[in-house]
């Protein structure tokens, strides 16, 4: 169960896994998550499902090896197996009809955010896609979102390509250039996510964003996921994880996020002593 | 019965010619490990009696008519057969007389209410203490006969699909496998057993007992499949395509927070996520194993029943000081009062008539202590106890860096969410029928926490218990229906 079908770098500190999860596959939907176990002794991690294939029963899950326990899923080989694979879990992405949308995509974020943008396209809207990374190096499925954007523009904080700068340098410029657009759906780091929220706020534009704080089990058991949003506790796992940008404490998320920034320095040295100098410095999502 | 009776009533003597003489007015103690030194492992704080502890405290059962006891036993154990067969010496018969009507003697023998349940009808105690029922069960269990294979009885064509591996669930498929269905579980986490796995820590009951007791009920030919999580991996809907009848024991697996200022800082916990973290997760062995917990310094605990404890009891044990903030007074403290009473020997500082208002973070988000007020208490309330009201003025600040709040759970809505016409009631639990525990669906039975919101092991599965018979006749009449 839950074996390796095929893995590969998509681009820096980036891999993608193919899973054998047919229960899953059957269900799945974009903007949904599993969560994954490496090995019996660890850590239940929440990954955002980037693609399914009913057909071949698999998912795709994109993943940066940013601390021991994902190091240790990305360490492992075609073949190998996930000891396990839990969903899918959370809401789908709410879908909307005959308008137009923009799909955020920051960092790791460009992976769930493709499901989404290819299903709000096949509803019948117009979308344009805009992703973002620190640099070239960190870019992969331009082709794939290309395919399924009406528009897709392309930033990278070091202008190693597409436009120099962060995703909310031409989100600004599309809403200023008269565009009706209907909604904003960003997927990325919580600071980019914030930024979004703040771009798009004052013109009251329609904004979701998915969030991807620390769980347990990822079935609404432990409420270590909970964010304010609107003023109200939520789970994350079971009420989201999609909430509107415009409501959600981000600054609590970001402080919760660094809950357990000592313990995971702590496993990912463990880990790189371990694995003996496998790179694993990036910050955390 | 008057006292007199009880000292002049000729001794049964169950194990004896009848010239010997029992003294029935001193509890055989259970031995215990030290305190000191208990908090510095997760080993049981409580051993099992030895052979000759277990004959001596039986004895004391005065064997009566018509045993109280047994009245307060949610599943009708007969406790005065199998507490006499200790007597006896015959430790394998009473195992035997116990899993005739408890699937999970083990269990129930370490985790039960007893005080509150067959010993608080004990005859015995209008004197002296009861007869210790609950570690009589405890120590009958661990003579089952082990590695004999149970037989798996002839299929009777049908199938049953159990959600939940918890108490409730694994009592309901034992007693249908036993009636010769094919049952299979489905259990959302990656292991099996359900709050006795992630809930109760391995100090009060040994995970061992709680695989072994699985192992038992798989032997029974039940399939336990992990991972999956009714109501998103497979729906109700799906299900009874497949199956002849669902039983729904998910437990009240949703925790509640007090909706006070402060309770997303970093460092408050669920007393759920906290237990999960430590019993399912062995966080305490980090990071040799991968899931971390924060090692507290000084942990305020919000809650007054087992939950509480056993989060009060852990955190001492990975060496915090632990306050147990609990809003009534001790005699109203729903938990257990032995691990009320372990509890205070490990020196966790109780904090009676006392309720949080808020917590207190630091710049960086973090908590640094937590604001209470007192309480007094007035008139019952429908539960029966004072209510407590809060004394104007009496807020003070207690430093703490972590917040554990365990103030009750509700039933996991993700099931009934998926599951059209599943009627719930106002706190989220399941509406069933009293006698057969049929929900609003047909074919669909429930029982347990996910009915009653969070309640004790052995009432989940008395309830399982009573829903498995129904189970049975409700598949019956249909194949009657059918077949004519």
């Amino acid at each position: 169960m839950y074996s390796i079908v095929s893995k590969s770098e998509l681009a820096t500190y980036t891999t993608q896994l193919i899973v054998d999860a047919p229960d899953i596959a059957r269900k799945a939907r974009a903007g949904q998550f599993v969560v994954v176990r490496a090995s019996d002794k660890g850590e239940r991690i929440p990954l955002t499902i980037a693609d399914y294939d009913r057909e071949n029963g698999t998912i795709t899950m994109v993943i940066q090896p940013v601390g021991g326990s994902t190091g240790k899923i990305c360490s492992l080989r075609e073949g190998e197996v996930l000891h396990d694979v839990v969903g899918p879990l959370g809401n789908p992405s709410e879908m909307i009809k005959s308008g137009t949308v923009i799909c955020i995509g920051g960092g790791i974020g460009i992976a769930p955010i493709y499901p989404i943008a290819r299903e709000l396209k096949a509803s019948g809207n117009k979308v344009i896609t805009i992703i973002g990374a620190r640099s070239a190096d960190y870019l992969f499925w331009e082709d794939k979102l290309k395919a399924v954007s009406d528009q897709l523009i392309i930033t990278t904080d070091d202008g190693t390509r597409g436009i120099k700068g962060f995703v909310t340098g031409p989100l600004t410029d599309l809403i200023r250039s008269g565009l009706k657009i209907d909604r904003v759906v960003a997927i990325g780091p919580l600071v980019m996510m914030k930024n979004v929220a703040n771009t798009t706020r004052p013109y009251g534009l329609k904004t979701i964003v998915s969030l991807n704080p620390i769980m347990v089990d990822g079935t609404g058991m432990c409420g270590s996921c909970r964010v304010s949003v609107g003023g109200k506790t939520r789970f994350s796992c079971v009420d989201g994880p999609e909430f509107d940008a415009h409501d959600v404490d981000f600054d609590g998320l970001l402080a919760r996020g660094r809950m357990y920034a000592d313990e995971e320095r702590a496993s990912t040295e463990a880990y790189q002593h371990m694995k003996d100098g496998v790179p694993l410095c990036l910050t955390r999502r | 019965m008057p006292d007199q009776e009880i000292k002049t009533k000729k001794p049964a003597a169950p194990g004896g010619p009848g010239q010997e003489i029992i003294d029935r007015r001193k509890q055989v103690p259970a031995r215990e490990q030290d305190p000191t030194e208990r908090v510095r492992n997760f080993d049981e704080v409580t051993c099992t009696y030895s052979e000759s502890e277990a004959v001596k405290e039986a004895k004391r059962c005065m064997r009566c008519k018509v045993p109280q006891c047994m009245e307060g036993c949610p599943v009708g154990i007969d406790i005065r057969k199998f507490v006499g067969e200790i007597a006896e010496g015959r430790f394998e018969d009473a195992a035997n007389t116990l899993k005739e009507k408890n699937t999970l003697p083990a269990i129930c023998g370490r985790v039960c209410p007893q005080e509150s349940q067959c010993e608080k009808l004990c005859i015995l105690r209008m004197k002296w203490k009861p007869v210790a029922i609950g570690r009589l069960e405890r120590f009958a269990a661990e003579h089952e006969k082990q590695g004999e294979k149970s037989s798996i009885p002839e299929w009777n064509g049908g199938r049953i699909a159990v959600i939940g591996s918890g108490p409730a669930g694994l009592t309901a498929a034992g007693e249908l496998a036993k009636m010769g269905y094919k049952v299979v579980i489905y259990e959302a986490l990656h292991t099996a057993g359900g709050v006795l796995t992630y809930g109760i820590p391995e100090f009060r009951l040994p995970k061992g007992i709680v695989n072994r007791e699985v192992d038992y009920v798989k032997s029974l030919g039940v399939e336990i499949r992990l991972n999956q999580i009714v109501g998103k991996t497979i729906t109700i809907d799906e299900m009874l395509q497949e199956y002849d009848a669902i039983f729904i024991g998910s437990g009240a697996g949703l925790p509640l927070f007090m909706g006070i200022p402060g309770e997303n800082l970093c460092g408050v916990y669920s007393a759920n996520e906290y237990l999960t973290r430590i019993n399912l997760m062995k966080a305490y062995q980090f990071p040799d194993h991968d899931t971390p917990i924060k090692k507290s310094g000084k942990v305020a605990v919000v809650g007054g029943g087992n939950v509480a404890l056993d989060a009060a009891r852990t955190a001492r044990r990975l060496g915090a000081h632990v306050y147990l903030i609990y809003r009534r007074g001790e005699k109203e403290m729903p938990a257990r009062r032995e691990e009320t009473e372990h509890a205070k020997q490990e020196g966790i500082e109780f904090r009676l008539l006392t309720n949080p208002t808020r917590v207190i973070g630091d710049d960086r988000g973090w908590v640094k202590g937590i604001e209470v007020v007192s309480m007094e208490l007035t008139e019952p309330d429908e539960s029966g106890r004072q209510r407590p009201i809060p004394v104007q003025g009496s807020e003070m600040v207690i430093d703490v860096d972590t917040v554990i709040i365990a103030i009750g759970t509700s039933p996991n809505p993700l099931i009934v969410r998926s599951a059209p016409g599943l009627k719930t009631n106002k706190e989220g639990g399941l509406v069933v029928d009293d006698c057969t525990g049929m929900t609003s669906r047909e074919g669909v039975f429930a029982g347990g926490d996910a009915v009653s919101g969070s309640a004790t092991v052995i009432s989940a599965m008395g309830q399982a218990k009573e829903a498995a018979k129904a189970i049975d006749e409700y598949v019956k009449s249909k194949r009657k229906q059918a077949a004519s």
